[in-house]
């Protein structure tokens, strides 16, 4: 129990995707004009890092581990990632013609993020800080890996909000565009600093 | 001569890809709170952009247009796994400092974006020339921020004390949003100056001109 806990909080509030590693900042910046698109694109981004995680996690501790082939780990793991995307396009349009309207244009984006790629990385890497005494097997990866997903999608949906209320106001010419994402981004970090002194 | 002064000058300061297009965000928010770091992230996406756009171009009439950007992923993911393995073993410092970004490095839209949309349709010199400079723009970006964070942040340069005041804020994330932001904000300002002043400059000549020829 203490170590879901301690996943659910670093994953959220203490290790956020976004605001402490600073990963995934191309969709946090591009696609987080408007608060719908911003929660869809959260979502599919949580689902593809759980199925990455749930198929990259085995295949690299019994396949490439015992076959000695971990330096294979990044070009493995992007075909896999690439792979698996293209799949879920496919499956998504032919099952659920109306979610692959509202998913369906995210998806092909979410191949070249940053967060899908650092998940499948980080829990194969060492984790020790955050499992404590636990040794790491594939339930708290794939937990790891949804709560990483759901802090995306939580601060992606912060920013939209922020930036939607700053349609009513006039910024500078200089500071249109991506300066001013980028300043708002900075109080919502400034916001999740606060967590950091959460000690696990 | 002139298309490669222009390729570089468009690598450089008119297409950056720090600052005009804004690609590549996450390794330059992630690495600039320390100088030393984010020069080397700069540098080895300058050598790997440099080899990635020299390959892809050489291959460009093999690869097939339909399965391109797999192929692309893959020669990318080679280049990144044999920097991984240069780095930890020749500069285990640089390794150890850049973390997970290095492998992250072949999801860098700096990369897939200059094969896709220059290295397939140019030749190979072209293509070398247009990685240096796409390279040393980001290299340049990266090092200007990552000082000016790691300075005002932590107080040094380079792993080296200066002074003994520091804003915390701005070795962290938060300040690496804020550096980044106003880098971008006065780096179009001043060249939309510059462009102003040099349109300025156009008109009055030709206005000059027409008056000539009236008289």
């Amino acid at each position: 129990m203490g170590t879901f806990i301690a996943i659910v909080l670093s994953a959220v509030l203490t290790n956020n995707f976004i605001t402490a590693k600073t990963y995934g900042i191309c969709p946090f910046l591009g696609v987080s004009k408007k608060t719908s698109s911003a929660a869809g694109m959260g979502i599919a981004v949580t689902v593809v890092m759980v199925l990455a995680t749930l198929v990259t996690y085995p295949i690299y501790q019994y396949v490439m581990v015992p076959l000695k082939i971990e330096f294979l780990e990044i070009i493995f793991f992007i075909f896999i990632i690439a792979s698996l995307v293209q799949m879920l396009e496919k499956i998504i349009q032919k099952v659920s013609p109306s979610l692959y309207g509202a998913m369906g244009i995210y998806l092909p984006l979410i191949t070249t993020n940053c967060a899908v790629l650092g998940v499948t990385e980080m829990v194969i890497g060492d984790m020790s800080a955050i499992l404590g005494g636990a040794s790491m097997n594939i339930g708290w990866a794939v937990l790891y890996a949804l709560f990483a997903g759901l802090g995306f999608t939580l601060v992606m949906i912060i920013m939209s909000g922020m930036r939607e209320k700053l349609n009513y106001y006039k910024t500078p010419k200089a500071l249109a565009g991506f300066p001013i994402a980028m300043v708002t981004a900075c109080f919502i970090c400034m916001a999740f600093t606060v967590f950091s002194y959460i000690s696990l | 001569m002139n298309k490669f002064k222009k390729i570089t000058l468009d690598g450089l300061i008119f297409q950056n890809p720090t600052f005009m297009l804004v690609l590549g965000t996450c390794p330059t928010l992630g690495l600039i709170s320390s100088a030393f770091s984010s020069m080397g992230m700069g540098l080895t996406v300058l050598v790997i952009l440099t080899l990635s756009n020299v390959i892809i171009s050489l291959l460009r009439k093999v690869i097939p247009d339909a399965v391109r950007i797999p192929c692309y992923i893959v020669i990318i993911a080679t280049l990144v796994t044999f920097a991984r393995m240069f780095l930890d073993k020749f500069v285990p410092e640089l390794y150890e400092s850049l973390g997970g970004f290095l492998a992250l490095i072949v999801v860098n839209c700096i990369i897939l974006g200059r094969a896709e949309a220059f290295a397939n349709k140019h030749t190979v010199v072209e293509s070398a020339v247009d990685g240096i400079a796409n390279g040393l723009g980001f290299t340049l970006a990266l090092t200007v921020m990552g000082i000016i964070c790691e300075f005002l942040g932590k107080g040094s340069l380079f792993g080296y004390q200066i002074m003994n005041f520091s804003i915390d804020m701005l070795a962290k994330p938060a300040g690496a949003f804020l550096v980044y932001g106003i880098c971008i904000a006065v780096f179009v300002y001043v060249i939309d100056c510059f462009e102003r002043a040099r349109r300025v400059k156009a008109n009055k000549l030709a206005r000059e001109n027409l008056l000539k020829e009236a008289v």
